[in-house]
């Protein structure tokens, strides 16, 4: 991600296609995942319409797949439901990290980029707010939304339409990890942040087995709250000023 | 389930979804905040991306797996050198993926 910065006055164009551009490494994982959903749902005997409906309007890939495999076992729908609600819990944290870049920007902006709001384009976004420029970079924000989501809508229709014909591949499956390890390593900056994804990443694969994957969410608090504890105790003069 | 009741799950799916993505950008204006969690919101991509990644390369089937044979854990390993190296996403898929299927192929 060296090729990120745009140039000394960026455009709206230029944001948009930056943001764009930033996000296709990420197709490489979200398109055979969006093409697996789509067969995963019809499947599951998921009518069409709605398997395309979970993907228009939940828009949350991860909570997308775990309802598919409650549909087939049966699972009654407020077990559902509260499923993808705790799931997606995240975006809350998300949407608190990035709202002070968004904080002077019109409803209208608001509700559009919320939205768009997954994780690759927060992780990307929230990037793009630590360089100059910032009166554009909501356009950037959009091209990556907007590119995620085109590549969602069409890879599920591709998939519901294929259907079983989509082999699952393991290293498919693999590339959705792998992208989030891609956009892991820029994010440690310093010593607080290493510390909490360490502390993160031990929790998480501790509580794993935590029903609605509350474990995921349980550990993220964990490793913001150690992130904030360590640099609060930093002495003033060390402390960096590469915080988003 | 009824085809209604799948509809009725998706119409809750997606507020719930949108309410947590909206929550702060809308709701809450950031100088509300106290200043210390404004300060913690910066940990927000690390720890979340790491709680994210972390048990799918330890415990790619379930039990925790710290072994040679596990190829998911040794291709993210790679991958996390050339990441450190080279700060390059189409490197790191790359040599994550090329890692992945090699090691699989064993």
């Amino acid at each position: 991600m060296t090729s990120l910065t745009p140039d000394a006055r960026p455009s709206p164009r230029g944001e948009l296609f930056a943001g764009a551009r930033d996000q296709l490494p990420f197709l490489l994982g979200v398109i055979p995942f969006g093409l697996l959903f789509g067969a995963a749902a019809i499947d599951a005997g998921i009518p069409p319409a709605a398997a395309q409906g979970l993907s228009l309007f939940v828009f949350a890939g991860g909570s997308q797949f775990i309802t598919v495999g409650l549909v087939h076992q049966l699972a009654p729908a407020w077990v559902i439901l509260a499923t993808i609600a705790i799931v997606n819990l995240r975006h809350a944290l998300y949407s608190a990290s990035i709202a002070p870049h968004y904080a002077r920007m019109s409803w209208r902006w608001k509700a559009l980029l919320a939205w768009l709001l997954t994780d690759e384009a927060f992780a990307t976004t929230i990037r793009r707010y630590r360089r100059p420029n910032l009166g554009t970079a909501h356009w950037y924000a959009l091209g990556s939304g907007l590119t995620l989501w085109f590549a969602w809508q069409s890879s599920t229709a591709v998939g519901i339409a294929v259907g079983a014909q989509i082999p699952p591949t393991d290293a498919f499956g693999f590339v959705v990890p792998l992208s989030f390890l891609a956009l892991l390593w820029p994010s440690l900056t310093d010593r607080p942040a290493a510390a909490a994804a360490i502390l993160a990443a031990v929790l998480a694969v501790a509580l794993a087995d935590l029903p609605y994957r509350t474990g995921t969410l349980a550990a993220s608090l964990a490793g913001i709250t150690v992130g904030a504890v360590l640099e609060a105790r930093r002495p003033t003069i060390a402390r960096d000023s590469s915080g988003a | 389930m009824r085809e209604a009741s799948l509809w009725w799950v998706i119409a809750g799916g997606m507020i719930a979804t949108y309410a947590g993505r909206l929550s702060f950008i809308a709701l809450i204006p950031a100088e509300r905040l106290p200043g210390w969690l404004r300060k913690a919101l910066r940990f927000v991509p690390p720890a979340v991306l790491s709680a994210l990644v972390a048990p799918e390369l330890l415990r790619p089937f379930g039990p925790l797996d710290i072994s040679l044979e596990n190829t998911r854990l040794l291709a993210g390993l790679i991958a996390s050198v050339i990441a450190w190296r080279l700060r390059n996403t189409w490197a790191t898929l790359a040599a994550g993926l090329l890692a992945y299927v090699i090691l699989a192929g064993r």
